[in-house]
């Protein structure tokens, strides 16, 4: 096993597939020469070419678009989107014509492409450089969304989106990028789209989350641990299609449940949890589903002070974990 | 009017070099900071065609043109440190600086996504009468994006009256503009959407930057929509984290600096022109650095925001 970052098995799943299937490419802004604004994509054109790890303009729309065409047309494209904010102007693309392709052609033609980005909040980035736009993309049927909190699952679940053969949106925690560590396998392995992941369990509280709150919630679950309260964690790791059985089966060992995003909290992806422990799990709780998530403002501002206050952490999370547990 | 322009450069690079020393010791956070060292006589020259009721709008590459502008170097200062302040109050940090006074519509974070926005605030003061101008800086790397081509030909269609000033600073990030566009002589584009062609000019000396778009500007105002390519370079990273800069383009930043820097080049214009500047020179200098040495007391003396600012202004 080794240890590694976030970001290095990120690295090393692309590795691994432009070696494995040669349909597939990389593309997006400064990926190649410059091994990409992260260094996500350090290497791989010295490795694999120009013609497989492809600079593209500063042209967000179209860097989805010719992806799109590409996977229709049999290739693999990884498309990476610099920053999760921004995305939007692709949002057409994905939305309707990744996302759509399948259904309104009665299954002639696929999408088999993933859309890379570095997503959410904590690194001063400002307004444009700190969204979490998870919400969007699960909204849409046809499209999956993937968040990995550990490097062992950002490397089994890219793995796995780039050999899906439909549009994945796989979304990684930025502020964890050499944050967080972890052990990798020297072996070959995937990790399956779908399936949450239990990453601590516990009896008092079901804690729900993905990404760089998944983290914090674990040592959230640390620190409530000392005063005595068993605190499940469950990373859902996948959005779209979410894992309801493993959502359903937590909180009815534990009849508690808080849903943790750093997102904006009205109608964030959150609110779908919260929906299907409400309606699927209504007899088995002993308290409200609680949400604790970013303010409802128009984006995480600069000023540390601010942005401090719209995150959540882990000190938050235990506060809340103590609150709904205290219910 | 030289001298003016000298100073407000000398002030830019001050002011930049500060941001950079500042980010190194951390008293400036975050991880963006996008400077305008080497490209002041872009926006010193440009701005000094325009009168105060025209437009200006940018980047994210914005302190330069704030400054320019004539923004005061302590609220610019107070922004970039995250200070109630700021010209944002620090919600926005350094790559949204903007002050409605002044007419400076501010920088922009999302590549392109501001050169519409000109085209509509042109339409605005078309739309009741008025023949101001918009000035509308944008990168090269904009250039290339759906954005760029929507907002120049709406402005083309409807002939309104604003100046599409392109600086070419050479690369998109870290991507020459030749890799990134078809036509890498940018202002050429002009011809397809059929409007005046502004030419290609040298965006580091300030006299022809400030002719030439005295000419754009005077265009536009009477006629409509002018696309303009200024030549120019900047002297660090796209942004400050950018540290593959240094490695790379050593020879190539030695060479602008030492013959085509647009301080060094407006320097020795005046030096030939008129006998013994230096010293009024010297003091300019002076100047600029206590203006920028004062606007870093004022913001961190400044208070930081609360969180009643991070609720504030989300409806009118």
């Amino acid at each position: 096993m080794a240890q590694m970052t976030l970001i290095q098995a990120i690295t090393q799943a692309m590795d691994e597939e432009l070696a494995r299937d040669p349909r597939v490419f990389i593309t997006g802004e400064d990926v190649g020469k410059r091994g990409g604004v992260f260094r996500a994509t350090m290497g791989l054109i010295e490795k694999y070419g120009p013609e497989r790890v492809v600079d593209s303009p500063l042209a967000e729309l179209s860097i989805v678009a010719i992806g799109i065409g590409a996977a229709l047309a049999d290739l693999r494209p990884i498309c990476e989107i610099q920053f999760a904010d921004f995305i939007h102007p692709a949002f057409n693309q994905i939305a309707n014509e990744a996302a759509r392709f399948y259904y309104r052609s009665n299954g002639q033609w696929r999408v088999p492409m993933v859309i890379r980005s570095p997503y959410g909040g904590g690194i001063s980035g400002a307004l444009y450089h700190s969204q979490s736009v998870e919400a969007f993309f699960a909204h849409v049927p046809g499209l999956k969304v993937v968040i990995p909190s550990t490097p062992y699952d950002a490397k089994g679940l890219l793995k796995s989106a780039v050999r899906d053969p439909n549009p994945v949106l796989f979304f990684e925690p930025k502020k964890g990028y050499r944050a967080i560590k972890g052990d990798v396998p020297e072996e070959e392995y995937i990790v399956p789209i779908g399936p949450a992941r239990i990453a601590r369990e516990g009896e008092d509280i079901s804690v729900f989350a993905y990404g760089m709150m998944a983290y914090y919630a674990e040592i959230a679950a640390e620190q409530v641990a000392q005063e005595g309260i068993s605190a499940e964690v469950v990373d859902l790791r996948t959005l779209a299609p979410v894992d309801r059985d493993a959502i359903r089966n937590s909180v009815m060992k534990t009849g508690k449940a808080l849903v943790v995003y750093e997102d904006n909290l009205t109608l964030g992806y959150g609110a779908e949890i919260a929906a299907i422990i409400a309606d699927e799990c209504f007899e088995y709780m002993d308290g409200p589903v609680k949400r604790l998530a970013g303010p409802d403002v128009p984006g995480v501002p600069f000023s540390h002070p601010m942005q401090d206050f719209f995150m959540p952490n882990p000190n938050k999370i235990a506060d809340a974990i103590r609150d709904l547990v205290a219910y | 009017m030289l001298l003016d322009w000298y100073y407000q450069m000398v002030l830019i690079r001050q002011f930049e070099e500060t941001c950079y020393q500042l980010y190194q010791e951390k008293r400036i956070t975050g991880v963006y900071l996008h400077l305008y060292s080497g490209q002041e006589a872009v926006g010193v020259g440009a701005l000094a065609a325009l009168e105060p009721r025209d437009h200006v709008i940018t980047a994210y590459r914005d302190h330069g043109i704030a400054l320019a502008r004539g923004v005061d170097a302590n609220t610019c200062m107070a922004e970039m440190m995250g200070r109630k302040t700021g010209t944002s109050g620090g919600k926005g940090g350094s790559m949204h600086l903007a002050s409605r006074e002044h007419n400076f519509w501010g920088g922009y974070a999302i590549v392109g996504g501001h050169i519409p926005l000109a085209t509509g605030i042109a339409l605005s003061d078309n739309y009741r009468g008025e023949d101001n101008v918009v000035l509308c800086f944008v990168g090269d790397g904009a250039t290339n994006n759906g954005y760029f081509h929507e907002g120049v030909n709406m402005a083309a269609i409807w002939d309104l009256p604003v100046v599409f000033l392109i600086e070419s600073n050479g690369y998109g990030m870290g991507t020459e503009t030749h890799r990134a566009s078809g036509q890498p002589e940018l202002h050429k584009r002009a011809i397809a959407y059929g409007i005046k062609d502004g030419g290609r000019i040298d965006g580091q000396n300030v006299i022809e930057v400030h002719q030439a778009l005295t000419d754009a500007v005077a265009y536009a105002r009477k006629n409509g929509p002018v696309l303009i390519e200024a030549i120019t370079y900047r002297y660090r990273g796209h942004g400050v984290s950018d540290r593959q800069y240094n490695s790379r383009l050593r020879d190539e930043l030695t060479e602008w600096l030492e013959n085509k820097d647009p301080i060094g080049i407006l320097e020795r214009y005046l030096t030939k022109k008129y006998k013994n500047i230096e010293p009024e020179l010297k003091k300019l200098i002076d100047q600029a650095q206590r203006v920028v040495a004062a606007s870093v007391e004022y913001a961190e003396s400044s208070p930081v925001p609360t969180y009643e600012d991070l609720i504030s202004n989300v409806y009118v």
